[in-house]
């Protein structure tokens, strides 16, 4: 558990200040305009978000710090739900304005007697008051002691409101709040900062003109969700960092919950972290998860019966059955010669990750710029298509390979440049070859110019002489000789070379890129439980609740209840039952047919116990089985009572479910 | 072509749909529970004779729970990660989560709610929160207020911890926007463990997004198939006599009580909404009409003391006054006909 806090504690800290940073630049460019617009009319950004909602508060934390450092103390967030009224709105701007000032000076005694005043009166003299108070002081204490640079720029420093979901204000309460502020903007400078999650059309949907004819807005544009997701993917998956990996179905489940349900990044992340957890949870050799360095030690202090674990792995199992006889006995019995040879196993997994990427990451370079994107345009896709299986033996790989051979010069040498920049960058020493391969394949390529050229005027010539001798009988001769020069020479070098580079890439590829699940003790570094993860974090309580009604066995192990085709054994719970004939009526139920079907199928299943008992008795405790299975239903909102019939009640769902 | 096949049936399925919604008109038989013959249970003797009978399948019910309960360290783990438990599927999962609460958070603070409970309230659950684990004696204006004051407290303070149980965070009282927005940010603080339990089939509906990152929740498919029985004790079914509507014996108590001339007009009153009871645009009796009939049956001397008479009835909800389109008042008794028929039937045997 240790070792898993520290991993996700280090993952999470990685992502945040990822996130800032892919933030910074966007945040930079508002905070100059926020600098830029000042004594105008009310200078407004407009910040289009995207619909992932959840992940806005860091974006808005970043923006709100980074404008206090730079340019004003005074910042304010406002988030809808704290502002049903302008008067809820007037309070709390003015509470985080107080407090803005509190935080930021921090030493005068004062500021507290303004704050607790703040629930006495919030109106915009007061608030125009304190800020003129606010401003005098800094103005008086500038040139002696040395407050934040900016007041000392600009005499008065802005306000900035930040308006955190501009979509759930109520228009009437945002309506009047700019143009109490648009009256007041000589006294009290403010720039408003809209956070949008669709459209800028927002804004004029919900501001009339002579509203927003107040605002002088400028639109900023963040980046989009699916940008976020692949840097993520790029910083947490495609590196060596991490120890711990995704496999392909966990990684599947979590980019399709991404891009099918919510573009949320954060719970890409939570979905991350689930695996993480999960993993460390339920993997006994888990512990080996962890950097190279630290691995001699843990392989060492294994006990007994975590060596057992490794040997009832399946991937470990297959590698003994490759061993020889002698070898194969030494593993299975002897625990010092099995920790020697698990550690040699990690340390090659470890080098199989860090070939893997690189390599990866030059497979990309060559599909992402061929036509249609046979294997995908973006490296998640490219990655899941090597972790599903052999990817030289799908058919997209074969097209894209196709597609490659017809590439010409300069995309081919840019390409091949950058494969040598990635294959330099990776620290793998296996490289070193194919580096050298490569740039081998450069200068030759460089020749193959010079040559280009000459051959060129090679092939001039004969145009000359094409045109020197005129006489038919020549003619002809010599257009045979070139055509029959142009179908020979069909290969020229370029064109052997290339297929000689595509051929070695594809080398390349079925070397490295074997797919994760055929490495020996992949289980200890690839989380692959994807029913798990899915049921976690994309749940469908209604199925449940269908299966568990419908078909009771699912969950009860009864052979009683087991029974053929779509029927129901008349032995099941009650509530199975009730819901069985309910399904049966239409959108109205009457309440007595219902009990007498039940009574008839509960006495059926009955009467072969015991058919004792006064049937007045026996009738009275059907009647209470029904009563508290109707009851469940309706609490499960299947049905409701309904007033168009006495004794009915109306069913809420439809159809089998 | 199973696919196909599977769009036809998909195609179908929505034809069946919209024909069943068409028309109003419903195809069921028109017998009634009174017609039936049957002497309504009330709450009391149900829970007697529903003790009686034996729970069906309690051997693979025990199974299927110890399988839920060796899930326990695990949700404890991933409490304190950060995550809050959701459980969903068939079954009262109150007995669960009693388990739950006793074997692993004896020691610890934690709080209860019980969702199903029809007076709860998001206020409450919140003071209960300030009150007893922060110890803090006040009011608050607002709910916002105080939970503004609680997510302080639990920052300032990293060694509080809560552990907060729902059952049914689904229920009637607690479904609203507000009062799950309010949850919500409760649950999202660091130091707050949430497990909740949902019934409903529509439960998920009540969160959108922003709600649904803030709760974070784990979602853990625990059907038991225990029966609901806290849950739907409160749960106001239509089988069961109800205490809120107008029911016979309460009927015949409140009249007892009356003087012969008041019981005289309520049986004539009762007598006539009989005889028009066939008739489903009958607006109830005129009160002039009334007066002349009761004036003709010597049972009030004046306007004014039948008027006493009506108002005395009324706070008793045992009749209703409308006023018609033409202004005029009109009396009716808020009881369905069997109803009133047996009182009837009953009033003769008394006399």
């Amino acid at each position: 558990q240790q070792i898993q806090e520290d991993l996700s504690k280090q993952l999470l800290d990685n992502l945040v200040s990822f996130l800032s940073r892919s933030h910074s630049d966007f945040q930079e460019k508002t905070t100059e305009w926020t600098c830029r617009m000042k004594f105008r009319e009310i200078p407004t950004a407009a910040l289009v978000l995207g619909v992932n909602v959840t992940d806005h508060d860091l974006t808005f934390r970043g923006l709100s710090d980074v404008l206090q450092d730079n340019i004003t103390p005074y910042v304010a967030l406002l988030e809808a739900k704290d502002c049903p009224g302008i008067k809820n709105l007037m309070q709390k701007l003015m509470g985080q304005l107080m407090n803005c000032d509190i935080e930021v000076d921090s030493l005068e005694d004062e500021d507290c007697v303004q704050a607790s005043q703040n629930r006495i009166r919030c109106s915009m003299p007061s608030l125009i008051s304190w800020y003129g108070s606010v401003t005098k002081k800094t103005d008086s204490e500038t040139p002696s002691k040395k407050r934040n640079s900016s007041s000392r720029h600009w005499q008065s420093p802005p306000v900035v409101v930040i308006f955190k979901d501009m979509e759930s204000f109520t228009t009437k309460v945002l309506q009047d709040f700019i143009v109490i502020s648009s009256q007041h903007i000589h006294e009290l400078p403010l720039v408003l900062v809209f956070g949008i999650a669709t459209s800028p059309m927002i804004i004029h949907r919900l501001l009339p003109h002579s509203v927003s004819s107040l605002l002088c807005i400028e639109l900023f544009q963040s980046l989009s969700c699916k940008e976020h997701l692949s840097t993520i993917i790029d910083k947490l998956l495609l590196t060596s960092r991490f120890p711990f990996k995704l496999g392909e179905k966990v990684l599947q489940v979590l980019i399709n919950i991404f891009l099918y349900h919510d573009f949320s990044v954060q719970n890409f992340i939570k979905g991350f972290q689930l695996c993480i957890v999960e993993h460390f949870y339920s993997q006994p050799l888990s512990v080996l998860c962890c950097h190279l360095v630290d691995i001699k030690k843990r392989v060492y202090s294994l006990s007994h019966d975590q060596c057992e674990n490794i040997r009832r792995l399946p991937s470990f199992r297959r590698y003994v059955e490759k061993q020889e006889s002698g070898k194969q006995i030494e593993l299975l019995t002897n625990d010092s010669f099995l920790k020697e040879e698990t550690e040699k196993l990690l340390e090659d997994l470890h080098v199989y990750h860090e070939n893997y990427v690189s390599i990866l990451r030059c497979l990309h370079v060559f599909t992402s710029s061929l036509p249609k994107y046979p294997l995908g345009k973006q490296i998640r896709e490219l990655h899941c298509a090597c972790l599903e299986n052999r990817v030289w033996e799908t058919e997209e790989y074969e097209s894209s390979l196709q597609l490659a051979r017809m590439l010409n010069k300069t995309d081919l040498v840019t390409m091949l440049q950058q494969c040598v920049e990635i294959l330099l960058s990776s620290s793998g020493k296996e490289f070193d070859r194919a580096v050298e391969k490569l740039k081998k394949f450069l200068t030759q390529f460089q020749n193959l110019e010079a040559e280009a050229s000459q051959e060129r005027d090679v092939s001039v010539s004969p145009q000359k002489e094409l045109q020197k001798k005129t006489d038919l009988y020549h003619l002809q001769k010599t257009l045979l000789e070139l055509k029959e020069s142009r179908r020979c020479k069909k290969l020229t070098k370029f064109e052997m070379l290339r297929f000689e580079v595509v051929d070695y890439i594809d080398s390349l590829v079925r070397r490295y890129l074997v797919p994760a699940d055929n490495r020996t003790l992949h289980e200890i570094v690839y989380f692959n439980a994807a029913a798990v993860l899915r049921g976690h974090l994309n749940a469908a309580p209604r199925t449940a609740l269908h299966t568990a009604l419908n078909k009771p066995h699912w969950y009860l192990k009864n052979q009683a209840l087991k029974c053929d085709g779509g029927g129901i054994s008349n032995k099941a719970p009650d509530i199975c039952i009730v819901y069985k004939l309910h399904l049966e009526c239409g959108r109205l139920i009457n309440l007595v047919d219902w009990l007498e079907a039940f009574s008839t199928v509960v006495m059926a299943a009955e009467q072969p116990n015991a058919d004792a008992a006064s049937s007045d008795q026996v009738d009275d405790v059907i009647h209470a089985r029904f009563i508290r299975a109707v009851s469940e239903l309706e609490l499960l909102g299947f049905i409701k009572p309904s007033k168009q019939k006495t004794d009915h009640v109306a069913r809420l769902t439809w159809g089998g479910c | 072509l199973a696919k196909k096949r599977k769009e036809q049936k998909m195609g179908n399925l929505v034809e069946e749909y919209f024909e069943a919604h068409s028309s109003s008109k419903v195809l069921t038989s028109d017998r009634t529970l009174q017609k039936f013959r049957k002497r309504r249970l009330n709450q009391q003797t149900l829970h007697d004779l529903l003790k009686n009978v034996p729970l069906a399948y309690a051997a693979e019910i025990r199974d299927l729970n110890q399988q839920h309960e060796s899930l326990f360290s695990k949700w404890m783990l991933q409490l304190h990660l950060g995550f809050n438990i959701l459980l969903y599927g068939l079954g009262s999962k109150r007995d669960l989560l009693e388990k739950f609460r006793t074997s692993l958070l004896q020691d610890s603070v934690h709080l209860v709610v019980n969702g199903y409970f029809p007076s709860i309230t998001v206020r409450s659950i919140l003071n209960s929160v300030t009150e007893e684990v922060l110890d803090h004696i006040g009011t608050f204006r607002s709910p916002l207020d105080q939970l503004e004051f609680i997510t302080k407290r639990f920052k300032e303070d990293s060694s509080l911890e809560l552990y907060v149980l729902i059952h049914n965070l689904d229920s009637h009282m607690l479904r609203g926007e507000r009062s799950q927005q309010i949850l919500a940010q409760l649950s999202s603080l660091p130091s707050i463990y949430l497990i909740a339990s949902i019934d409903h089939i529509n439960a998920p509906l009540m969160w959108d997004q922003a709600k649904l990152s803030l709760y974070n929740w784990l979602w853990y498919e625990t059907t038991t198939f225990n029966p609901y029985v806290e849950e739907t004790s409160y749960e106001n079914s239509l089988l069961v006599q109800q205490s809120g509507s107008l029911a016979l014996s309460s009927l015949m108590h409140v009249l007892h009580s009356l003087t012969l001339n008041a019981r005289g007009i309520f049986r004539l009153l009762a007598q006539h909404q009989l005889e028009k009871k066939d008739n489903p645009s009958y607006p109830g009796l005129s009160f002039q009409d009334f007066y002349q009939q009761c004036r003709e049956a010597f049972l009030v001397n004046s306007d004014l003391t039948l008027r006493a008479q009506l108002t005395e009835f009324r706070d008793h909800k045992l009749i209703r006054t409308k006023r018609g389109a033409d202004g005029v008042e009109y009396l009716l008794i808020p009881v369905d006909d069997s109803t009133l028929t047996d009182f009837l039937e009953k009033e003769d045997e008394d006399v």
